[in-house]
């Protein structure tokens, strides 16, 4: 147990923050005016946020161990404990999640006018299952709160998406469930092999035979795989994102896809050290795809989510390039990164829902002229495009850095493939820009355009301070990595480097 | 070298962010009370850079530190001869921009003033941001900042051509920027661990010995990346931007942008690699390079071009490699008088467009085979466009003849004769481009086409554009009969 620090507050403050959205659901269940229904949700969606305030505060950055721990028995037949705590890999994205999904909560306000009660409910039952899923020490509790959260998010996308909804939702818990099949036979074999425990602590410590690794690694990382989304599976993705309602492509982007990385960091690179090692030129090899085909790709979409989604993969791509540089600059740059991406992407699916709400069509070439037309709105998305596309002073520019340099680090000629991506990725950024921003108004559209209101000035203006904020003190957010990611490392680059000297060699040989 | 920590750098920065606030709170109704923000933050910007002048001269430093971004990392300003030199031209020329920028723009009675000036004082807050950089990351966040800042002003008439010619100039500033600096800035932070200029280069003696080749290659990359120096062949961004209402294009070739252009090489060559670093490398001969080249082609390119703000545009091309090429001498003379050049060059070249503006204004002239005899109708514009002629050419007892003579003994005490052709040669071009415009307007009677012959006689001057065109020639004159400051100065960076 010298891994854990048992929480100290006198109450469960994981366990509450990840449970007060499920008990407003449930309140939720009781009601029938839809207005008292929305507010109740952002009662609950805002003191979830300010519940789990107290985490950051009493968080130790000086330690790479597991805080706030709560465990207790839950099957003791099979060894399996509700345990739950948060290092500074996962604690950040505590208060993404809860602060994503207060901002949910505002954008579906006057979207959502059918089916009100269960869009909630559905919206709440998510976002218990996202924290559920960053607090888990335990594998088969994350694993429940992993295959819950599909429950919801399909509902969400088949019931409230747009015209293809169905076949998107269908697709995305396909792709889903197939990859996290591998990861249930991951698990149980890993429970068996690791001393029939599913502590994931426990089962870091183990030694696994390289052969067993490999095997492992590869179902673990065909289910996050699909979550990041990596190429080649990320098909899924463009159509879950381009038929969803705003509320759950924000939480799609900013929540859903960080799940698939985080994995990556607390269950591959740790617990398969060196079939990390082993893997990390191909997972490099495929996320320089990600980001160059993805940021391709997006550059032809007609569609403005499409687009976004598409710039999705490219974002991700750096994400896990990063992760797989192996060095400290490079992974505090993936997570931070998760963590941009997050916001920004965020950001620019409200704006398109935002826009789309009043004009009904997502289509680029129906639009110009937004600067004339409703000019506050083009400041916010200005703000975002400019994130977006990782300009220097707002906070992807920081993440872009870091990653970069980390690779670089590791290999020259893959770092300067990601600089291609950088560029294609301020093209299509701001050509999307000119396309909506300039020229002349559709006159087709243009009575439907009245400038953004108040709701939606409250929606993006936290996302706005905190592009800034992190553009210019990233260090709030990596002070709360640095240890713990250092101790990441450190295990992943003690393993056994007799058994990975091709890869080394293959390494030395390109670089 | 003393250091004093102060805030005034981070002042003269902002005032014009604030400025630009109240511009957009007063609005397009309260047109008087607008302008006077911009001249009040204009004045105030000067004098603040002003006060710190006796400082520096003193050999002392001023520095401040905003944030603390990664270790390594700051945004963090500091003062020294060289920023201060550039930052005292920048907001000297704002000033009267300003005030000719009212006289253009109420003119043709524009559109959109409000975001014109807003756009105007934060590009005047990103030069100063620039000016005042202590590393390579505050400098990349100023210098992409007025990229995007000085795009609505490029486009600013909002027609079809306008907006092309904003599109190539963003497409060709910022993918330079991403293409080669992002790689340059993070090379340059993994070898080196910082990004903090440093008199004697920001790379350590075991780097510079164990990477020779990667340096050279960074050191190319910072060169074209830093696209607004127009450099060959980087350089089509600059005619495309001709577009622009003229005060904009005063704005582009004499305050901001290409001077940040050269600025920002001119550091690069001074304080990220030192002196001593690129002696060594020999990599400096790749700048002297396409320097030559481009001084020599961009003159061939201006000879054949009749609009008169595109002969202009491929001046200033030519007329920016001379401060690179001078600083890539690496000679003490020749850097003297590559970064005398930026003062010198700047106080010619936006009397010269702002003749440009004024003879489109009142005459609605454009093309140089029009303006035969109008020195008559013009005589103040015309006086003041002759006076920044010569300059450019280099003629004693104007600014530009001190930079050049600089120049020429840089590049004798470099022993480069290639060099020295390139300078006389180009000094003779811009002779054959610029003379025959003053003799058009002075010596030839104006060809009075039939059905045309009342164009001529409602043709007056607009004060509020003569007033700063004329003080900007005399002051090229003072520049040229009392150069000792800029030159002071100037030496103040090679101690």
């Amino acid at each position: 147990m010298e891994d854990i620090i048992l929480n100290r507050l006198d109450y469960p403050i994981l366990t509450i923050t990840t449970f007060l959205p499920l008990a407003g659901a449930f309140l939720i269940l009781f009601l029938w005016n839809s207005t008292l229904i929305r507010w109740i949700s952002l009662v609950t969606t805002m003191a979830t946020f300010i519940v789990s305030l107290p985490i950051y505060m009493h968080f130790d950055k000086t330690t790479y161990k597991m805080q706030f721990v709560e465990s207790y028995k839950w099957i003791p037949a099979l060894n399996i404990n509700y345990s739950v705590g948060v290092d500074g890999i996962s604690v950040l994205f505590i208060i993404l999640s809860t602060l994503l999904s207060i901002l949910c909560v505002l954008v579906s306000w006057k979207a959502i006018q059918n089916k009100v009660k269960e869009f909630f409910i559905a919206l709440l039952i998510t976002e218990t299952a996202m924290l559920g899923i960053f607090v888990s020490m335990d594998i088969f509790l994350f694993y429940l709160f992993y295959e819950i959260m599909l429950i919801p998010m399909f509902l969400l996308i088949g019931v409230w998406g747009g015209s293809n909804r169905v076949y998107a939702a269908i697709k995305f818990v396909l792709f889903t469930l197939a990859g996290s099949v591998f990861m249930l036979v991951g698990i149980i074999v890993l429970y068996f092999s690791g001393g029939k425990t599913f502590d994931i602590l426990a089962l870091s410590k183990v030694y696994y035979p390289v052969g067993l690794q490999m095997w492992l690694f590869l179902a673990f990382a065909a289910a996050f795989a699909v979550k990041v989304p990596m190429f080649p599976v990320h098909t899924w993705l463009p159509d879950a994102h381009t038929e969803a309602p705003t509320a759950g492509s924000v939480i799609l982007a900013g929540i859903l896809l960080k799940m698939g990385a985080y994995g990556f960091l607390r269950f591959l690179l740790p617990i398969f050290p060196d079939a990390t090692k082993i893997f990390v030129v191909p997972m490099i090899l495929l996320s320089v795809i990600a980001i160059i085909y993805g940021a391709y790709v997006t550059l032809m979409q007609k569609d403005l989510k499409r687009l976004i989604a598409y710039s999705s993969v490219s974002h991700m791509g750096f994400v896990t390039l990063g992760i797989f540089t192996l060095n400290q600059t490079g992974v505090v740059g993936g997570i931070l990164q998760m963590i941009n991406h997050g916001i920004v992407t965020g950001a620019l699916f409200m704006c398109v829902g935002i826009i789309y709400e009043r004009t009904h069509t997502r289509m680029i070439e129906d639009y110009g002229g937004l600067s004339r037309s409703v000019p506050i709105y083009v400041v916010f998305f200005t703000i975002f495009t400019l994130a977006a596309s990782g300009f220097p002073g707002l906070n992807s520019f920081i993440g872009e850095f870091l990653i970069i340099s980390g690779t670089f680090k590791a290999t020259m000629l893959f770092g300067a493939l990601s600089i291609m991506g950088v560029i294609l990725g301020i093209t299509y950024m701001l050509w999307l820009y000119y396309r909506l921003v300039c020229g002349s108004v559709n006159p087709k559209i243009e009575r439907h355009l009245h400038d953004i209101d108040l709701r939606e000035i409250i929606a993006l203006a936290p996302l706005v301070i905190l592009i800034v904020l992190i553009g210019v003190q990233p260090n709030l957010l990596t002070s709360y990595m640095d240890v713990s990611v250092q101790h990441l490392l450190e295990k992943v680059n003690a393993g056994d480097v007799q058994q990975i000297k091709i890869v080394r060699i293959f390494l030395e040989i390109i670089r | 070298m003393e250091t004093i920590i102060s805030i005034k750098p981070l002042l003269a920065i902002l005032v014009s962010t604030v400025a630009a606030f109240l511009i957009m709170l007063t609005g397009e109704k309260r047109a008087n009370l607008r302008e006077f923000w911009s001249v009040a933050a204009g004045v105030i910007k000067f004098l603040i850079v002003v006060s710190m002048v006796p400082v520096i001269l003193n050999g002392k430093t001023i520095e401040y530190t905003l944030l603390h971004i990664l270790p390594g990392i700051d945004i963090k300003f500091r003062v020294n001869a060289f920023s201060i030199l550039f930052a005292l031209g920048a907001s000297f020329l704002w000033i009267l921009t300003t005030f000719y920028s009212i006289g253009y723009m109420r003119s043709i009675k524009a559109h959109s003033q409000t975001r014109y000036f807003v756009c105007f004082a934060i590009a005047l807050t990103t030069t100063m941001g620039i000016a005042f950089s202590a590393n390579l990351f505050t400098m990349f966040i100023f210098y992409e900042g007025l990229t995007i800042i000085t795009y609505p002003l490029v486009g600013h008439k909002e027609d079809a051509e306008s907006l092309k010619g904003a599109r190539k100039y963003a497409i060709y500033l910022l993918g330079a920027a991403k293409v080669f600096l992002i790689a340059a800035i993070i090379l340059t932070y993994n070898l080196a661990g910082t990004l903090e200029f440093s008199k004697a280069g920001l790379f350590p003696p075991a780097v510079q010995a164990e990477h020779p080749v990667l340096l050279s290659i960074i050191f190319v990359f910072f060169f074209f990346g830093f696209a607004k120096n127009a450099v060959m062949p980087l350089h089509g961004w600059l005619p495309a931007a001709m577009v622009a209402p003229t005060p904009v294009s005063a704005l582009l070739h004499a305050v901001a942008v290409v001077k940040t252009g050269v600025f920002t090489t001119l550091t690069v060559i001074f304080y990220v690699f030192g002196i001593g670093l690129l002696k060594n490398l020999g990599v400096n001969v790749v700048a002297i390079f396409f320097a030559s080249f481009t001084i020599v082609m961009a003159s061939v390119i201006a000879l054949s071009r009749d609009n008169l703000k595109a002969r202009l545009a491929f001046s200033t091309i030519s007329q920016l490699s001379y401060i690179i090429l001078g600083a890539a001498l690496l000679t003490p003379s020749g850097i003297i008088g590559g970064v005398s050049h930026i003062t010198m060059h700047a106080f010619a070249k936006i009397t010269l467009f702002f003749c440009a503006g004024s003879l489109y204004i009142s005459s609605h002239k454009t093309e140089i085979s029009q303006l035969s005899g109008i020195g008559k109708k013009m005589p103040w514009t015309m006086t003041a466009f002759a006076i920044g002629t010569l300059s450019m050419i280099g003629i004693p007892s104007v600014g530009g003849f001190v930079s050049k003579w600089n120049l020429v003994m840089g590049s004798l005490e470099a022993k480069n004769i290639m060099v020295l052709v390139v300078l006389l040669a180009s000094t003779l071009l811009n002779t054959a481009y610029f003379a025959p415009i003053v003799y058009k307007a002075f010596f030839e009677k104006e060809h009075i086409e039939k059905g045309h012959h009342e164009h001529h006689e409602d043709i007056k001057e607009n004060p509020f554009m003569v007033v700063p065109l004329f003080l900007t020639a005399i002051a090229t004159i003072i520049l040229g009969i009392y150069p000792d400051f800029v030159i002071g100065l100037a030496r103040e960076i090679i101690k």
